[in-house]
């Protein structure tokens, strides 16, 4: 398929005993917005990690626009250890490291948020327009690269006025509210132009009223940023109403998927998570 | 916080800069009388370029190197050996020699500066390779190491016709004027402080913050890694350069590990993340260093001498107040905030109203 932007192929990240994602398929394609849900420890962010390459998966391949960025199989003492299934599927040997993965269009917000915690809200943002730039260390060094840096300010403050950040430019991050950090980290991640963005919980510590608004607001940014969005949520108001479909994972096994409505009305996922999740 | 008009701080900037200017003149005019103050002084800008290199590396890319005084050696044994006068060379190699190909081989002083410098990065980049793609606490003890191999290597028999083994190098020509070295030094630290402010500086403080974020923002933190490690090696190469200028005669006792605690001192007295605060620490901790002097002298009070008082023992004052101030004032001097004038204004408002407060006649009790 020619628009599938993401695609995660019998991902297995075993630490240790810990089997984290077990054997985990799926896929996302331009346009849409997807959510990955479950309860605690169910393996979420874990699978954000693998198809960052934070972490190396034991087992399986994740493919980004179509090209694998991550292939691996169990080696070394894995060999023994590795209680997966699949486990002679994959031959090849691919690991992108986190910054190439990004440089190719993927960026991610962090469920703790990783804010550069004693540097201004504009240097955040400008941070990570750095990644593409042109002139040598010389050269900027010695200031030769003015336009450069002009346009890389410009399009920062352009990305912090479209967030309604720009008032609050030369502040520093961490003195920020908690829902403006979630919002300069969602800020920074833009910065890299991406065209898959990976949500961890990003409603996590804010109030209902900014919950309530981050529905328009992903939405906005889905539309304005031409994005496909895979996100990691808790809140089932949200979720239900801005996803397209719904990925549901449980003890690492995917236990569901399908529109919100299907999900809903799954027994299984009911008694997994959405029964427990009702009562918070 | 208050803040100063912008034409008021350019003007004391201005202001400072012909001071010192104008101070050095001086110096420069009276040499002899004042040898002794220029020399701490030239010593304390050498210092400085050393420190802030340190700093950009440690402050500003939180990687931590300890291997300051082999960097500097290299810069240092570069210097010495290709600006020695060709006709001193028979003297100074009086015992073993010296090598064919070094005989007439010289360089002019900046020259052959930068090239110590440049050789202090690429073995840098060397001794970093390795290391800097594993965790970063394994780089202090990488360089450590190599800083104790670089001075077995300098007093190594099988080079004493290249470096003159133990006997070390002398008549290595003088600063040709009393500016020479701020100059260069000078030059070296806003060099420093133009990369920080650089994107690739920024880079740099990225990095410290958060690997993990940094690298999520597209940042190569091997490369951004090894380019801070280089720079700073060359920096201290140049710092090392000017040493062995500045002592005219060095050997690999000059660069044992104490030179590189001294740099770190500076470091940490100034503040990590502060260039001010390692340009302003370099001179305290050098002047300092011999305002502490009095200690090493007997003290007679009514025919009566004090004990303690005598040689070395200005070394145990010097570490208890820097013991003080690394349990006083965690963060040193300034923290990771650089000089301005704006600060500067404002300490001395907040000082003022502090003393007003404790003489209430003056009719202040009011807005207390
Ligand atoms: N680096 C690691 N080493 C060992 N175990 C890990 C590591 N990272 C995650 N785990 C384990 O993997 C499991 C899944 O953790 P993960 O953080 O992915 O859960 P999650 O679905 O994101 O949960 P939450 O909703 O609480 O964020 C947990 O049991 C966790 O302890
Ligand atoms: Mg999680």
């Amino acid at each position: 398929m020619s628009d599938q932007v993401l695609s995660l192929n019998d991902v297995t990240m075993q630490f240790g005993g810990v089997v984290a994602v077990n054997n985990l398929s799926l896929e996302v394609n331009k346009g849409e917005i997807v959510a990955l849900i479950g309860p605690n420890g169910a393996g979420k962010t874990t699978a954000f990690n693998v198809i960052t390459g934070v972490y190396a998966p034991t087992n399986g391949k994740v493919s980004f626009q179509g090209k694998p960025i991550i292939s691996n199989f169990p080696q070394g003492k894995m060999k023994k250890l590795y209680s997966g299934e699949n486990a002679g599927k994959y031959t090849e040997l691919i690991r992108k490291t986190p910054d190439v993965i990004t440089k190719l269009g993927v960026a991610r917000t962090f469920q703790n948020i990783r804010l550069f915690k004693n540097l201004t809200v504009f240097d955040n943002v400008l941070i990570a327009k750095h990644m593409n730039i042109k002139s040598n260390v010389f050269s900027a060094t010695l200031r030769l690269n003015h336009k450069e840096e002009q346009t890389m300010r410009k399009e920062s403050m352009e990305l912090l006025e479209i967030l309604g950040l720009a008032h609050l430019k030369d502040e520093i991050s961490s003195s920020l509210p908690y829902g403006q950090q979630r919002k300069l980290e969602i800020a920074r991640a833009l910065a890299t132009k991406p065209s898959l963005l990976l949500l961890d919980e990003p409603a996590a510590g804010m109030n209902p009223h900014e919950t309530h608004d981050l529905t328009a607001f992903i939405r906005m940014l889905k539309d304005d940023f031409h994005l496909t969005v895979l996100m990691i949520e808790h809140h089932m108001n949200l979720v239900m109403e801005i996803s397209d479909r719904i990925y549901v994972l449980d003890f690492g096994k995917l236990i569901a998927s399908g529109t919100p409505a299907d999900i809903q009305s799954n027994q299984r996922v009911i008694d997994a998570y959405l029964g427990v999740a009702d009562d918070e | 916080m208050m803040k100063m008009k912008k034409n008021t701080k350019i003007l004391l900037s201005v202001l400072i800069l012909i001071a010192a200017v104008a101070a050095l003149w001086y110096l420069d005019a009276n040499k002899n009388q004042y040898s002794y103050a220029i020399s701490i002084l030239q010593r304390s800008a050498i210092y400085a370029i050393a420190a802030v290199a340190m700093n950009m590396l440690t402050g500003f890319t939180g990687l931590f190197s300890l291997g300051q005084a082999g960097f500097m050696a290299i810069g240092a044994y570069t210097v010495a050996i290709l600006t020695i006068p060709v006709e001193m060379r028979a003297n100074v190699y009086y015992i073993n020699g010296i090598a064919d190909f070094l005989a007439n081989l010289s360089l002019p002083f900046w020259a052959a500066l930068i090239l110590g410098g440049v050789l202090a990065a690429l073995v840098g980049f060397f001794v970093g390779i390795p290391v800097l793609r594993l965790k970063s606490d394994y780089l202090a003890i990488a360089t450590l190491g190599f800083s104790e191999i670089i001075r077995a290597i300098i007093a190594a028999p099988q080079l004493d016709r290249i470096t003159n083994g133990s006997y070390g190098l002398k008549s290595i020509p003088a600063f040709s004027s009393v500016f020479e070295a701020f100059f260069i030094a000078g030059i070296c630290i806003l060099l420093m402080i133009l990369i920080i402010n650089s994107s690739y500086g920024r880079a740099f403080k990225a990095i410290k913050e958060d690997e993990t974020a940094a690298q999520a923002m597209g940042i190569n933190l091997f490369k951004h890694k090894s380019m801070s490690f280089i720079i700073s090696c060359f920096f201290t190469g140049i710092a090392g350069g000017l040493l062995a200028v500045f002592m005219r005669s060095i050997d690999s006792k000059t660069f044992q590990i104490a030179l590189t605690y001294d740099i770190l001192l500076i470091v940490v007295l100034g503040g990590l993340g502060s260039i001010t605060g390692s340009v302003i620490g370099a001179f305290l901790m050098t002047a300092g260093r011999e305002w502490l002097r009095f200690f090493d002298n007997p003290l007679m009070i009514g025919g009566f001498q004090v004990p303690l008082f005598r040689t070395g023992f200005r070394m145990v004052i010097f570490s208890l107040i820097l013991m003080a101030v690394v349990l006083y004032y965690r963060k040193g001097l300034f923290g990771d905030k650089e000089f301005t004038w704006d600060r500067m204004y404002n300490f001395f408002i907040r000082l003022r109203d502090r003393i007003r407060r404790k003489t209430p006649e003056k009719g202040d009790k009011g807005n207390v």
